[in-house]
């Protein structure tokens, strides 16, 4: 095909991806905004296809790469979508690095050098911004999927001096990057390649627990701007336009969650929260404070007499795979008339949205499924709050109480509920280590054991 | 016009192209979070361009096979990514009546 040719049909598949992305404004026209982005791929890939010589090469590698995908695809849990996430960021960073050094090999074949000339200087600075964004987000995501999937300790990792050996890493990683600049050979550039490798893996060490999720984030982002990084370096708009909507997309929901845990960005970059060591302030105030609790057959009779419940699911809900027995319970409810909703906060799962998922899964109607700032205004004229799996998301003390750790996080407002019951497993603390008002206030009662459990419970003394 | 370096044209279509995902993106329903990032890791497999193009020349030698290891990798998440996608979505089909 002319270059005019691949141009053109890589802008309808630019345009099919924008398309793809405006899909997901409503569940409605998701599925079909997915298919653009199919057949966006389709047409990127096929145009491509016509520049390139090893065709049947290239075919198998697809053929081999795109059965793997698939079959992972069909087989994974939906409470492992934080962990395939991450692993799929590492294949786009690690992709990123084998084509900047494929190019370095060979740049006469990409056009960006004249036959027994070095490579241009301006694509020497996009060859090296490439490479290195590429490299971090490949280490990186290695050992956030890690984290995620438990063969790493979830807790942050600190030493002593930790931001001032990443400093020295990123400035020499630059001084190299000068020095292929100056002198494009080998050398810096695999010096350049591993320190950023070295520097993803311990960018995300520091970071852990609650934090997660903006992790996932931000390595999405990165993995978006790693490709445009090698559109720059081949000149190709193609790449250029597909990453830069995926590094906006994954800034914006690191934005997102950062704000849903009142957290500075460079906050947790640096790292360092969320990982139990704080356990130990629970209640410092020397008073034995009392709780209410109660047997799932109570929570049964208050839910069966409500007129409207919420429930608050947290990722304890999924951990102890409930979802279906609380969507079974909710339907009981409402064939009662009774009206029950749920409410989600934005860091609920694992990853943004995860909880939705989750709930989706289980065939939870999306219509009851209701956004933080949708829902806070009417606990007040809710019956019974059912807490479920969840800790820090409802408590108080990030509205009331200026020496909370967690003060100034938005929250759901549970406590303004007529009743609220808990189910939790113990009185232990949640992610950020902190006590709960909430369990200790006149109107809730505690419902101790597996949620899975309590819920089959309640179920069953719905029956009667 | 035609002095101008391929950098500034590559970066006019860089900063354009992220006013639109800015945009877009902010009008993502919170409750399709998750499938986004699904989609968007598909849609970062666009990398595969790049990797066909290092796979491209006649001659095959350490670039080309790079190249191919990189279609390969790229096709995972282009294939993976499009099908969990799918697979969610349609979890939020099946409610939708």
């Amino acid at each position: 095909m002319s270059a005019n040719s691949v141009a053109l049909a890589y802008l309808v598949a630019a345009i099919l991806f924008i398309l793809t992305l405006k899909g997901l404004s409503s569940p409605l026209t998701a599925r079909r905004g997915n298919m653009f982005g199919m057949v966006g791929m389709a047409i990127a890939v096929l145009t491509t296809l016509t520049l390139t010589h090893n065709v049947v090469y290239i075919l198998i590698a697809i053929a081999a790469g795109g059965s793997i995908g698939a079959l992972v695809a069909r087989r994974i849990q939906m409470t492992q979508m934080p962990e395939l996430v991450a692993a799929m960021h590492s294949l786009v960073g690690l992709a990123a690095v084998l084509i900047a050094m494929s190019a370095f090999n060979n740049p006469v074949a990409y056009g960006i050098a004249l036959p027994g000339e070095l490579l241009h200087a301006s694509n020497r600075i996009e060859l090296f911004i490439g490479t290195f964004v590429g490299a971090i987000t490949f280490t990186g995501s290695i050992i956030a999927f890690g984290k995620l999937s438990g063969k790493l300790s979830g807790r942050p990792l600190r030493f002593p001096g930790q931001h001032w050996v990443n400093l020295g890493l990123g400035i020499a990683m630059v001084g190299f990057g000068i020095a292929f600049f100056l002198h494009p050979s080998w050398t810096p550039f695999l010096i350049m390649t591993a320190i950023a490798l070295l520097l993803g893996v311990l960018l995300i060490v520091p970071i852990g627990g609650a934090d997660m999720p903006v992790v996932v984030s931000m390595l999405n982002s990165y993995s978006g701007w790693a490709a445009a990084g090698i559109g720059f370096t081949l000149n190709n708009n193609m790449l250029i336009i597909a990453g830069s909507l995926v590094g906006s997309s994954g800034a914006i929901l690191s934005y997102i969650m950062c704000k849903a845990m009142n957290r500075a960005f460079l906050n947790v970059i640096l790292g360092g929260f969320g990982g139990g060591e704080g356990a130990a302030a629970a209640s410092d105030d020397g008073v034995q404070k009392t709780y209410r609790s109660g047997s799932a057959d109570d929570a049964a009779f208050l839910m069966g007499n409500a007129d409207s419940v919420i429930i608050v699911p947290g990722y304890g809900l999924a951990v102890a795979r409930a979802q279906h027995a609380i969507n079974e319970m909710s339907k009981m409810l409402t064939d009662k008339g009774i009206k029950v909703r749920y409410a989600i906060h934005p860091v609920a799962g694992r990853m943004p949205g995860h909880m939705n998922v989750l709930l989706a899964e289980a065939e939870v109607p999306y219509d009851q499924v209701v956004e933080m700032d949708e829902i806070n205004n009417e606990f007040a004229d809710t019956d019974v709050v059912l807490v479920i799996g969840a800790n820090d998301v409802v408590n108080p003390a990030a509205k009331s109480d200026p020496n909370s750790p967690i003060y100034g996080m938005p929250i759901l407002e549970a406590h303004k509920a007529r009743t609220v019951l808990v189910v939790k497993r113990s009185m232990a603390t949640g992610y950020a280590g902190l006590d709960n008002d909430l369990f200790y206030m006149d109107k809730t009662m505690m419902i101790f054991g597996d949620a899975k459990k309590v819920v089959e419970d309640v179920i069953k003394a719905l029956q009667h | 016009m035609s002095g101008v370096d391929p950098f500034i044209l590559n970066l006019t279509v860089f900063v354009l192209a992220i006013f639109v995902g800015y945009h877009v993106v902010w009008n993502v329903t919170p409750a399709l979070h998750t499938p986004l990032m699904a989609v968007t890791n598909a849609v970062s497999g666009i990398i595969i361009v790049g990797a066909m193009l290092a796979a491209g020349p006649k001659q095959l030698d350490v670039g080309t096979v790079l190249g191919l290891v990189a279609v390969a990798l790229a096709a995972v998440n282009v294939f993976g990514g499009f099908m969990v996608t799918q697979r969610m979505l349609e979890m939020f089909k099946k409610k939708g009546k």
